[in-house]
């Protein structure tokens, strides 16, 4: 052997040397700790992880399976984490999808999703009957659908939610309001905004930041105005965003923004922010969901409130914007799925929605769980009828559309554009989408 | 000798590690991002659809908010440039000076540099809080009520709210370099300065600025890169609000991302952007190799 040939062989095996343990790493078992794996359940809820962790154990004792909880805040970067992992294949058993339908079909169309359908069907659909409609609805396709997804159920709701309006009772007696009988009208809510501003209080809270939470608000009183069919209708682009109900819609905050109701500073603040101020009894009225009940009472325990739908604009039922809360699925490529259904089964199972709704202060997804509730989630529970989703509608309004929509009220807000300037933007931006989806439409035919 | 030839696969087996490296982490992922920014892509989905240049032109000739946000972001750059570096500049020229406690100093000029993006936007959130600020706090207790207001909800204000904190937050940075730099500058030709009858405006001009130059050629990329690029701290305080008025490219590719689940289109605002900063970065080294 010469010295050139001898060099060679010793760096050729000092680097197989060194990246043999580069190469083994991926290849170890994650969790070295002896007995059953556990399946992993990955969601963004960390307020309820104590809780959850109580259920993981309980689950255990009496099935002998164990269940790991993980889980990730804020919710954006939740998002981030699960759209990585379906990239990678790299999904847990059990996982929370935020997103709107498209998004959720776009998972189950790539094969991350079990459908559920068989498993709600067995039993004579015991497992559906247990559960509120409209919260399986939110996670469910209709035939036909504009997402070509096979119809049936795909996710589990673990509890239910509306939106509404709190109101702190003992602030509206300090405004010479009865506590018991809040402002029923839009123009009793704006006339708050005066003596409440006259008293160094709040008016309005809301983490309007979330363009969401916008979104929210702006949809109930479209809906409430317009009708359902109308909204569906703007979404499929037969009707215009500068269509006079629409700018109806878009003028409501400009009466709220001149009412001086809003709090300062509403369209840059987080939903946790405004629930701290109305926690700490420094707003009167606050938009939040059924969650805020856990949140407040966990902030300030003293606190005492109300809850109200918004106020209606015109003689036909106010809506809601709800269904269900926080829902799990099921990985398709787990080869732990039918292991999954009988943890999800059981975790929506009757004595642990209860056990969740005492340690969680959330309305469950369970009928007979719901029966019994504390009074403010029972004001919740009340008005689930009155929900209204945009995921059950039969079209989606373009995402871009949704931003557009959204930062043009916050314009609004501002005062820097009127409601006719953000409806011909939103119209412009949709029309810009229209055309984008017919070239797309196009070229795919072609292809 | 040996001959470059003679050396045969030699000296490439002690590249390899490095190239391995550089075309998994950085080669790779670049084809994988140009090749995506082709296709319309929702993140997700199995397939996906070729859509040419389609995603360029929209972004270059039609994307007004992303241009939008890339003027909001070099004009925190200009802020940054100017202030914040002269900021840096005084304070490294005053530490210098043998002063007493110097080195606490040192050690408070760089705390706001190694605290997270996030707690400190959640920090000038509640000092700029338009409700129970301390800014609008203090304000008022001037005399200067009038002037309170929302300071990240004022579209007239919440740019340069933004840049003040990145500005607060990135000024140690360049405090560290320019002092390191005035350092390396020998004392003597000072004391032949003063000899001279130099007086101290003169010996700053003609000999710190000019022995300086290198470290400010160095600070300036640093900072126009990292101010380009600055994202977690809008997350934190405006979440690229009220409107659009501080949104800046990065936050534009996050929501494209995830916001709109238009992927493809996001690796291309990724490319235009990261093109337009290349550019800038080779016309900066060109004028460090000119000074020097």
């Amino acid at each position: 052997m010469t010295s050139r040939h001898r060099i060679r062989v010793t760096v050729c095996s000092i680097l197989a040397l060194a990246s043999l343990p580069l190469l083994t790493i991926g290849c170890g078992k994650s969790g070295q700790a002896k007995g059953p794996t556990p399946l992993r359940v990955w969601h963004w809820m960390t307020d309820r992880e104590d809780a959850f962790n109580e259920l993981a154990k309980r689950y255990q004792q009496q099935t002998g399976t164990p269940v790991r909880f993980e889980l990730y805040a804020p919710s954006d970067v939740y998002a981030q984490k699960v759209h990585a992992a379906a990239q990678t294949n790299g999904l847990p058993d059990v996982y929370g999808i935020l997103g709107e339908m498209r998004d959720l079909a776009s998972f189950i169309k790539a094969g991350h999703v079990l459908p559920l359908e068989e498993a709600m069907n067995q039993d004579s659909g015991a497992w559906r009957n247990a559960l509120f409609t409209k919260a399986l609805a939110v996670n469910a396709f209709s035939k036909p659908n504009i997402y070509d997804v096979a119809p049936g159920v795909y996710g589990v709701p673990i509890d239910v939610m509306n939106i509404q309006v709190y109101y702190n009772t003992k602030l509206l007696a300090k405004l010479g309001l009865d506590p018991n009988a809040p402002p029923a009208t839009w123009k009793a809510f704006l006339a708050v905004g005066k003596p409440a501003k006259e008293q160094g209080l709040l008016g309005f809270v809301s983490g309007w930041a979330e363009a969401w939470l916008i979104d929210c608000f702006a949809t109930d009183y479209a809906i409430h105005t317009m009708g359902e069919k109308k909204v569906a209708a703007t979404y499929r682009g037969d009707v215009s965003y500068t269509d006079p109900d629409w700018i109806n819609v878009l003028t409501l905050f400009a009466q709220l923004r001149d009412s001086g109701l809003l709090a300062e500073g509403i369209v840059t603040m987080g939903n946790k922010r405004a629930e701290q101020l109305f926690a700490n009894g420094q707003a009167v009225f606050a938009f939040n969901g059924t969650w805020g009940v856990n949140v407040y009472h966990s902030m300030n325990p003293d606190l005492e409130y109300g809850v109200m739908l918004l106020p209606k604009l015109v003689n036909r039922p106010m809506v809601t914007w709800g269904g269900a809360g926080s829902s799990f699925f099921v990985n398709a490529k787990s080869p732990r799925a039918s292991e999954a259904i009988a943890f999800l089964k059981w975790l929506t199972a009757e004595p642990q929605q209860q056990y969740l709704t005492d340690a969680t202060q959330n309305i469950p997804s369970n009928r007979a769980a719901a029966a019994a509730l504390p009074p403010a989630l029972a004001a919740f529970a009340d008005d689930m009828d009155a929900t209204v989703h945009p995921r059950l509608f039969s079209v989606q309004e373009d995402s871009s559309v949704i931003e557009a929509f959204d930062k043009g009220i916050q314009s609004i807000l501002i005062g820097e554009l009127t409601p006719e300037q953000v409806a011909k933007q939103v119209e412009d931006v949709k029309k810009l989408q229209h055309q984008r989806r017919a070239q797309l439409d196009h070229a795919h035919a072609l292809q | 000798m040996l001959s470059s030839r003679g050396q045969g696969f030699k000296p490439y087996l002690f590249l390899a590690p490095a190239l391995v490296l550089f075309a998994t982490f950085s080669v790779i992922p670049f084809y994988m991002l140009t090749k995506t920014s082709l296709f319309e892509w929702d993140g997700i989905s199995t397939t996906k659809q070729f859509v040419g240049l389609a995603n360029y032109v929209n972004v270059i000739f039609h994307d007004r908010v992303f241009w939008r946000s890339f003027g909001q972001a070099l004009y925190i750059t200009g802020l940054a440039l100017t202030f914040q570096n002269a900021l840096a500049l005084l304070l490294a020229i005053a530490v210098n000076r043998k002063l007493p406690g110097a080195s606490i100093y040192r050690t408070l000029f760089f705390l706001p540099p190694i605290l997270s993006e996030i707690v400190v936007g959640l920090i000038w959130f509640w000092i700029y809080d338009g409700n129970f600020g301390i800014f609008n706090a203090i304000l008022k207790e001037m005399g200067l009520g009038a002037w309170t207001r929302s300071w990240l909800a004022d579209p007239k204000t919440a740019l340069t709210a933004v840049a003040i904190i990145h500005m607060w937050k990135g000024f140690g940075w360049g405090f560290v370099m320019f002092l390191a730099g005035l350092q390396t500058i020998p004392e003597e030709l000072y004391e032949a300065a003063r000899v001279d009858g130099a007086n101290a405006w003169f010996r700053f001009r003609h000999i710190t600025i000019p022995l300086l130059i290198p470290v400010f050629v160095v600070v300036s990329i640093l900072t126009i890169l990292g101010t380009m690029q600055i994202f977690a701290l809008i997350i934190a305080t405006t979440n690229g609000g009220p409107g659009y008025h501080t949104e800046v490219p990065i936050t534009r590719i996050f929501f494209s991302m995830l916001g709109t689940s238009r992927f493809g289109y996001a690796c291309t605002q990724g490319i235009v952007f990261g093109l337009i900063l290349l550019t800038v970065s080779l016309l900066q080294m060109r004028f460090q190799r000119r000074s020097t």
